[in-house]
């Protein structure tokens, strides 16, 4: 256990002393206070005197005029972090000598991977409440209105499912870092992928959803159109960043009774008034993205473990 | 659980590690006791390092057994890297901490903490000459200091075995002197060190046995004396006496010792071949004879001698 520690300790004071991660928090910070401004300037729009939850639309509206939103940003920023966390931490101890030295001490070699994962979570698990309170406390000032139990609820249920997406990327960085000698390799891949999903995933998706059903956008029924939308649905959750936004939206917003927004404007126009759901009933329904990221991360950091723990140790 | 019981502190059995058809440790039989310094003498690509990975447990053997201080260094690493210190071949320091977090940070994952480890690393510092720059980042220390640093960090955690990998290459005379005295020092406190290295001359300053490695395999090792005198002389022990001539009676009396093969007067002095180490006898008919006390020793060889000599017969 000593090693477990130790390593966990020099990996927490790394990060605080690295300037990559002061960059990070001033930039998540900066981008933290640039959301809650724009919710505020726009959070009377979305609210009326029926809304439930005011509090929580501070994560969740957007400008009127431009769509960048606390979920939005969210999903942009927690793979960059996961990424910046994870993507040198076995090939930088490689090639800088350390990892011989380091693992000719004491300590299981597990250890080393499994600090290196555990100090990362505790990163990002700072770097995101931080960004939560802070987002809070400004939103408080300007809105006045206080968050109620089941929004405080909510917001820690948001709180740990960015930390899984996070601990995803992070998963997969490292992955890298254990297969790839050279730390701008691992770097670029692990971005290139999340690129490829964040920008394509969903297009792609849309492309084989539509080839297979044919929807003709004129004439479509209903039931051609839900029909398009599970199989699009279906097929984009191979991006876990779909995973992802599908978690916080419904988690964020409690009216959300489906995970998917067409099913949800279909619901509306077909005149059903969507009421706010209690925690456990929204939680109900993004268990299964939540448990497909756990397994994700799972399936990475498994990947990674087997890989460094079998690796000839050589220094290079 | 301990897989070997007997004294020896490194011991390979059959060691043989193959990367697909290439095989860089051929079934290799080494037996290390307590307190030797052994030095593993081969050119690049011998199998040198490979033998050192899997001493400690850095890479898993094709085939054979391994044991360190009488533990298998791949399933029971702690309880061998509790005991065994081990310097890489392009050693590396966390470059923007200084020498003395660097070491602190070693001596923390060895379970050193407090003043203990404080005074230790003071001590140690001034052990390699390097206490003025103990708050400097490593990232500004030469080649050599930072050898000397990886001494440091071995000797931290007080091991029985020490093992270094090309502990000298890149490094200036004056710096190789430092490292050599240094590695000495810690054979004199009885610890068990194992060299690697294809510089002859300084493995042969403070090696007590020399192993010489050629593609995967062992081909010979012992003292190198011993070496020489097989390799170079037949086995045959060559005494040296400063004298320029005997008289008859004189060399028929040392003709008389049990052993000896021949007298010869090689220029300024005698040399007296023999089956065994007869300094004493030779000595004794010396004092007899002559009523002198005569100087004599023991015909030494040149390391590198030796390993050119195996090389042409290899």
């Amino acid at each position: 256990m000593t090693g477990l520690k130790e390593i966990l300790w020099k990996e927490l004071s790394d990060c605080f002393n690295s300037k990559r991660f002061i960059v990070l928090f001033l930039l998540i910070y900066v981008a933290g206070i640039a959301t809650v401004y724009i919710a505020s300037q726009n959070i009377r729009t979305s609210v009326d005197e029926s809304t439930k939850y005011i509090f929580l639309n501070l994560f969740t509206t957007s400008g009127s005029n431009n769509p960048f939103s606390f979920p939005l940003f969210m999903s942009i920023f927690i793979p960059i972090i996961g990424i910046a966390l994870g993507f040198d931490a076995v090939n930088s101890e490689r090639t800088s000598g350390n990892l011989s030295r380091l693992l000719a001490q004491p300590v299981y070699r597990d250890d080393v991977i499994n600090g290196k994962f555990l100090a990362g979570v505790i990163m990002m698990a700072l770097m995101i409440f931080s960004m939560v309170i802070l987002v809070s406390g400004l939103g408080l000032r300007m809105i006045g209105v206080p968050p109620q139990a089941e929004e405080i609820l909510r917001l820690f249920t948001f709180i740990i499912i960015s930390i899984l997406y996070g601990a995803f990327w992070m998963s997969l960085a490292i992955l890298f870092s254990v297969i790839f000698k050279k730390t701008s390799t691992s770097a670029l891949t692990s971005i290139a992928i999340w690129m490829f999903l964040f920008l394509f995933g969903s297009l792609i998706a849309a492309l084989i959803a539509g080839a297979i059903t044919h929807v003709d956008t004129q004439t479509a029924s209903v039931t051609d159109i839900v029909q398009f939308d599970t199989l699009f649905r279906m097929l984009s959750r191979i991006s876990p960043g779909t995973l992802y936004t599908e978690s916080i939206q419904s988690i964020l917003l409690p009216s959300m009774g489906t995970s998917s927004p067409t099913m949800m404007i279909i619901g509306i126009y077909s005149g059903l008034n969507p009421t706010p759901l209690p925690l456990t009933q929204s939680l109900l329904i993004v268990w299964p993205q939540i448990v497909a990221l756990v397994a994700l991360t799972a399936v990475c950091f498994a990947i990674a473990y087997i890989k460094f723990m079998r690796e000839e140790i050589r220094a290079s | 659980m301990k897989i070997m019981s007997n004294n020896f502190v490194i011991e390979t059995h059959n060691l043989t590690k193959a990367y697909g058809k290439f095989v860089a440790v051929d079934s290799l039989n080494l037996q290390l006791p307590e307190g030797e310094v052994f030095g593993l003498l081969g050119p690049n690509g011998a199998g040198k390092t490979t033998t050192i990975l899997m001493l400690m447990g850095f890479s898993e053997p094709t085939s054979g057994t391994v044991a360190v201080v009488g533990y298998n260094p791949a399933r029971e690493p702690i309880k061998v890297k509790k005991v065994v210190g081990y310097m890489p071949e392009k050693i590396g320091f966390y470059d923007d901490l200084t020498a003395r977090e660097n070491l602190e940070y070693t001596g923390r994952l060895n379970g050193l903490t407090g003043s203990l480890l404080s005074d230790k690393i003071d001590g140690l510092l001034e052990v390699v000459g390097l206490k003025d720059k103990a708050n400097q980042t490593v990232g500004k220390f030469s080649h050599g200091m930072k050898q000397r640093l990886g001494i440091a960090d071995v000797m931290i955690k007080d091991p029985k075995v020490a093992i270094f990998d090309e502990p000298t290459s890149g490094i200036d005379p004056e710096g190789t002197d430092q490292i050599l005295n240094l590695i000495k020092d810690m054979a004199k406190r009885k610890v068990t060190v194992l060299i690697s290295s294809h510089q002859l001359h300084q493995i042969q300053k403070v090696c007590t046995q020399v192993g010489i490695f050629s593609r995967g395999r062992m081909l010979a090792s012992g003292p190198v004396d011993k070496l020489g005198r097989e390799m170079l002389r037949a086995g045959q022990f060559n005494i040296i006496m400063p004298v320029a001539q005997l008289a008859e009676n004189v060399s028929e009396e040392i003709m008389k010792i049990p052993g000896v093969i021949s007298v010869e007067c090689v220029g300024e002095s005698t040399v007296v071949k023999a089956e065994d180490n007869l300094e004493k006898e030779l000595e004794q008919v010396m004092l007899r004879c002559t009523g002198l006390k005569i100087q004599m020793k023991v015909e030494e060889f040149e390391l590198e001698e030796v390993y050119m000599k195996y090389f042409r017969e290899s």
